[in-house]
């Protein structure tokens, strides 16, 4: 393992000083394709450095404190010790998934996993893409994110090393869910640069759910990049369950493309963690494509949850949804930044835009921005936010029916959530969130301290 | 034997006093009806019964089988036996019915020191009270009345109280809102459900809910007192001459 | 509200407006050389014969001044301001202040009169007292004896720090602080005129207080300066209006309004903005960057902004409330209407201090031709601030496909008591409903000025009826020619 150098004043120092030691290395240990991008990447980060309070995007989440942090980051490509398939035992039951892992930043799969993919679909490292799809990676590689003038989108790129590749072919249907399991595994200090490259291409279907479980009491801090293309008429589903610990920072950068007549739903659901830094950015290419986003956070403690999200109307006769539900208890802190932009042309658009809050303790800090920019006339577009508390009238009705205040506010507490949920189009995924949300409102979800020890089922 | 004692209550919301010295008794097996004009305070003392947070209770005592409500929780008064059946009943998006209805049961249940139902006995029992008030079964499969009309809302209202089976009942202007069949099908379900030993509290503006809930008692609740208790003919009287002569017999 | 009754008429000022405002008047007028230094600082204070601390006020604010940037953060493309290439002090000429209305500049009067605001008139028939700001001088308070025997006062801000300087100095600044942002320091540096206004307690100001603002000169900026006190108990009522004459240049305004309110006082503050907005091709048009802020300072104090928007090139600005006192309550109504290259971003703060504190939202962006119209409103409850209630609406209407309308609510909430509730809807104007018009025989210019005046009726409603009517043409005469 490779460690950043001492703290400087700033906490970009570390990182450029280490940068400029192991660029030799980093090239090796990546693809030439992934490589290519690397440099420029950089000279970005390094001009402009991590966000501050003052980028309107990160006005609420302060991640340099983060990243001032010494961690260790697995640049020599050591060999992950454990097999994630014994040691971590998260699946969601029923769900029948075909199950991978990606341990700190390295991907992991068992043959008899990825033999019962269709047959086309391709699932694994970066890298091997990179030597079997040279094309591909070139044509799709650092396309969506390289748009965003985010220097943390860049960091990711100029640190990467490998990550995930799923390509569905045209006319391709995975009935089996796919799901990834991101492990933060370590006994020091440790930072993973994942990067997820997902091609589905026309009249195709796929779902993957993503889990981000950490393991002990290390500080950890993961930084993802997720490029999605999403082809003509297909569907695809992109779930996300975080359920980590208190010292876990998750910077998570997700851009998807959409052409015509695709349908897609993401949804981001945060149960436990530290501090999570969400960015969503959907692009509608094509017309009559149609976006679910939805997320949910549920936080106490000292938690913090920042939903940074922006869907682009970029032609005409695009639909989006968006849903954003917060449950702020202890001195948790939330935020939900909501930007639809309506291009110019982008006519008959039609959004809406929904963040629902409740601040459970006067500790809660809620910040919430949606925001409409909208250049084209013919359009329908909707936003709606509050803050608030439970229905004190709902309430009382339960306890004169015989509940108590606590059992009360809880049953309100899952519907409020559950609206999030029941847009999941994963029935098993569904209902073990409907289990999850209730214990975690009951306290009985504890830190998840890993998931071998996950035995709440 | 006593069921009900009110004590000279006092109670106000938002520092305005609405009750000023009720004092009522009910034993088991009666049906009460308190009748008077708009905010003479009827919804108040219905309010505080069953311990609306809203309101502040500055003077007097309530007790119900002996025991200090006052000192009880909205849910304990509930679990004790005390119903409300709301003039407005609350509307609950994403709780669904029968979600709600199983915690309640359960919740009583565990009161009396019974077993929690099963899944099975449990609808079993919905289906069974269901028929009481003819309410249909997607409504029970909705949320808590979202979605309902002003009639479905009574109605679940009286499904609920034959789901709990208090030993009190409080119909505030149960028939407020309702059609004659409705209000037929709701007065029906409150005598089906009538026993010996339950009592029924029937508050309204109007005589016509007491042409099918037969009172034993009437009281006129004018301006937070009950001025006025007497026999069912009271009802016909109010019906026939409205509340002016009331006002009369006070000397305003 | 009822749309003007004499239709024909209506249409034909509507076919025949183009900037009905957009004249100059020849009146001899002192300007002093370009540029913003210290020395001109000084030379404006002396000018206006100051008092020490008044000048030290502004040199620090100055001083502030040149360590800032322009804000960018607005939804607003600026071009770069030349600073130096401003004269800051104009002041039609006169040789004393005029005693009566006979010894006014009967140029100026004429102009008053080309405004639609006859001094005498006003005096005579609407019982409204007017402040008139020509450039950065206040020109004339009408009805000020009677409101005096109220103990009301009523002057430009230069006779006010001559004439009551303790009330000035306690205030002046007190809500909006020199340091506040780039341009109040500007305008805290070298404001020249604007109007004071004091309710003693207890008084319930029987009239509208009124000001016309207009920049006349060219090569000015107007930095005027609005401050008004509310003391225990009192109320009183303010309007401002603004335009200026067509010039091919941008001239720059950045005014400051502060309000205090005392305990149970209440203000009401309408504007109804229409400086020159530049010409059909963007051309010219005034920089609109003002601070307004109020402070319910007292408990129970109630402030109320109701603004009509039409004017400017550009309009950067905020009208807010620090609702610092017990149950105060404070409301913001706008309605802000771009057309051609006009660009807004303007909203409001409600900054809630103290406990069962309410505040209402309520914003109409109405955006034609090429124009951007941005909302941007933050909605703060502090975390010892107790059952705070909001409640925000802001709707965007879009008169064809080349403009844009954009909103941007900020909420921060520090308090689990709070309710606050944000709402917004972007549509376009329903062709069902102008062929509903159409087949009724109403043209469709007509019909566009019907909707949309419906659509701004809640705003409009809560203006003064002496402004509202104003306002409702205002609104059809902007949005002339948005229909292709």
């Amino acid at each position: 393992m490779t460690k950043p150098s001492d703290m400087n004043a700033s906490p970009e120092r570390q990182y450029v000083d280490l940068f400029r030691q192991v660029r030799p290395m980093l090239a090796r240990h990546s693809a030439p394709e992934m490589d290519a991008l690397r440099d420029e990447a950089f000279s970005f980060f390094e001009a402009k450095g991590f966000p501050t309070l003052k980028d309107e995007a990160y006005r609420y989440t302060d991640l340099r404190l983060k990243f001032a942090i010494d961690y260790g980051m697995n640049l020599n490509r050591l060999e992950v010790k454990v097999d994630p398939y014994k040691a971590f035992r998260c699946d969601v039951p029923n769900l029948s998934t075909s199950l991978f892992f990606v341990v700190n930043d390295t991907f992991c799969a068992r043959p008899e996993h990825l033999t019962a993919l269709p047959s086309g679909v391709e699932l694994m490292s970066l890298r091997e893409a990179a030597a079997k799809h040279p094309s591909l990676l070139a044509s799709r590689y650092g396309k969506l994110a390289g748009q965003s003038q985010d220097s943390l989108t860049a960091f990711n790129t100029a640190f990467v090393e490998d990550g995930v590749f799923l390509y569905v072919p045209d006319n391709v249907v995975v009935e089996k869910p796919i799901q990834l399991i991101n492990v933060m595994s370590s006994t020091v200090d440790m930072m993973a640069n994942r990067r997820i490259l997902i091609i589905i291409g026309e009249n195709a279907q796929a779902k993957l759910l993503v889990c981000d479980h950490a393991d002990g009491e290390a500080n950890y801090l993961s930084t993802q990049v997720a490029e999605i293309y999403v082809g003509r008429n297909s569907v695809f589903d992109y779930y996300e369950l975080e359920e980590t610990t208190a010292n876990t920072t998750r910077v998570a950068n997700t851009y998807l493309s959409q052409d015509a007549s695709s349908n897609v739903l993401v949804n981001g659901v945060t149960l436990t963690n530290g501090t999570t830094r969400n960015h969503v950015n959907v692009m509608l290419e094509g017309e009559n494509a149609e976006i679910m986003l939805g997320g949910i956070a549920t936080v106490d403690r000292r938690q913090h949850v920042d939903n940074n999200t922006v869907i682009q109307h970029r032609v005409p006769r695009c639909t989006s949804h968006e849903l954003f539900k917060y449950v702020l208890d202890d001195e948790a802190t939330g935020a939900f930044a909501g930007k639809v932009r309506v291009n110019p042309g982008a006519q008959k658009t039609s959004s809406q835009q929904t963040n629902k809050n409740l601040c459970l303790t006067k500790q809660a800090r809620m910040y919430a921005q949606p925001q409409l920019e909208i250049y084209a006339d013919d359009v329908k577009c909707s936003h709606g936010a509050t803050v608030g508390q439970l229905d004190e009238n709902a309430v009382f009705y339960m306890r004169q029916r015989g509940l108590s205040k606590k059992e009360a506010m809880n049953l309100l507490m899952f519907a409020f959530v559950n609206e999030v949920v029941d847009f999941i189009r994963m029935d098993a995924l569904k209902d073990r969130l409907h289990l999850l949300v209730e214990k975690r409102f009951r306290g009985e979800l504890d830190r998840c301290g890993g998931c071998s020890k996950c035995k709440y089922e | 034997m006593k069921l009900l004692e009110i004590n000279d209550l006092h109670a106000s919301i938002d520092g305005k006093e609405i009750l000023k010295g009720i004092n009522l008794e009910i034993n088991a097996g009666e049906v009460h009806a308190i009748m008077g004009p708009n905010g003479s305070g009827k919804s108040t003392l219905s309010a505080v019964l069953v311990g609306n947070p809203a309101y502040e209770v500055t003077r007097g005592t309530i007790r119900f089988n002996g025991k200090d409500v006052l000192a009880m929780s909205p849910e304990e008064r509930s679990r004790e036996g005390m119903f409300l059946s709301f003039q407005y009943p609350v509307e609950i998006p994403g709780v669904s019915m029968v979600n709600f209805m199983r915690a309640a049961v359960n919740e009583h249940r565990k009161h009396r020191g019974l077993p929690q139902l099963t899944a099975s006995e449990f609808l079993k029992l919905m289906r069974e009270k269901r028929a009481i008030v003819e309410l249909d079964n997607k409504l029970a499969n909705r949320s808590v009345n979202e979605g309902f009309s002003g009639g479905e809302k009574k109605r679940n209202e009286i499904f609920q109280m034959a789901m709990l089976e208090p030993t009190l009942s409080i119909l505030d202007e149960t028939d407020s809102g309702l059609d004659i069949d409705a209000l037929r099908i709701v007065a029906d379900g409150v005598n089906k459900l009538k026993t010996p030993e339950t009592s029924v509290i029937v508050i309204t503006h109007y005589q016509r809910l007491l042409d099918y809930i037969k009172p034993d008692i009437v009281h006129v609740l004018y301006k937070g007192r009950i001025v006025k208790t007497s026999g069912p003919e009271l009802a016909l009287e109010l019906e026939e001459k409205g509340y002016d002569w009331i006002k009369k017999e006070l000397g305003e | 509200m009822q749309i003007n009754d004499n239709k024909n008429e209506y249409v034909k000022k509507v076919a025949a407006s183009d900037y009905k405002y957009g004249f100059t008047t020849d009146i001899e007028t002192e300007i002093i050389p370009k540029g913003l230094n210290e020395d001109v600082i000084r030379l404006i204070s002396a000018k206006k014969g100051e008092p020490d601390w008044l000048l030290d006020f502004r040199l620090k604010a100055y001083r502030h001044w040149t360590t800032l940037t322009m804000p960018r953060w607005a939804h607003l493309d600026i071009p770069d301001i030349d600073f130096q290439d401003i004269s800051y002090y104009a002041n039609p000429l006169k040789k004393d202040g005029p005693k009566s209305m006979d010894e006014v500049d009967p140029e100026l009067i004429k102009t008053f009169n080309k405004l639609g605001i006859p001094l005498e008139e006003q005096m005579a028939l609407s019982g409204m007292a007017v402040d008139a700001v020509m450039d950065s001088v206040s020109v004339k308070t009408t009805f000020k004896e009677s409101l005096m025997e109220k103990g009301i006062i009523f002057c430009s801000i230069s006779e006010a720090v001559r004439e009551h300087p303790d009330l000035v100095r306690r205030y002046l600044g007190s809500v909006v602080s020199p340091t506040d942002n780039f341009f109040a320091a500007l305008n805290s540096a070298v404001f020249t005129d604007g109007s004071f206004v004091y309710i003693p307690k207890g008084v319930r100001c029987p009239m509208e207080l009124s000001t016309y603002f207009r920049i006349n000169a060219a090569g000015t900026g107007q930095f005027e300066r609005t401050l008004i006190v509310a003391d225990d108990d009192s109320y009183v009522s303010y309007l401002e209006g603004c335009t200026a004459p067509m010039r091919d240049s941008n001239q720059l305004h950045a005014a400051i309004v502060e309000i205090y309110v005392h305990d149970r006082a209440e203000v009401k503050y309408s504007t109804v903005q229409n400086w020159y907005p530049g010409d059909k091709e963007g051309k010219g048009g005034i920089y609109n960057f003002v601070t307004k802020r109020g402070l319910c300072k007292g408990v129970s104090s109630k402030l109320s902004w109701t603004q009509v928007e039409t004017g400017s090139a550009i309009t950067w600005k905020y009208p807010s409330c620090v609702l610092a006192g017990n149950n105060s309550q404070a409301e913001f109504y706008s309605v802000a209407v771009t057309n051609n290259f006009q660009q807004a971003d303007t909203g409001t703060k409600m900054i809630h201090l103290g406990s069962n504190t309410r505040s209402t939202i309520i914003s109409k962006g109405i955006s034609a031709g090429r124009s951007q119209n941005s909302y941007r409103g933050l909605v703060r409850v502090a975390e010892k601030a107790e059952n705070v209630r909001n409640y925000s609406q802001c709707d965007s209407l879009l008169l064809g496909d080349k403009c844009g309308a954009h909103t941007f609510p900020y909420m921060d909430i520090h308090n689990d008591t709070a309710v606050v509730e944000h709402e917004a809807t972007t549509s376009k104007i329903s062709e069902e409903q102008i062929f509903y018009c159409n087949q009724r025989g109403i043209a469709t210019e007509e019909a566009i000025g019907l909707i949309v005046n419906g659509y701004a009726r809640e705003v409009l409603n809560k203006l003064p009826m002496e402004f509202a009517v104003e306002a409702q043409k205002l609104l059809q005469v902007s949005l002339e020619g948005s229909v292709g």
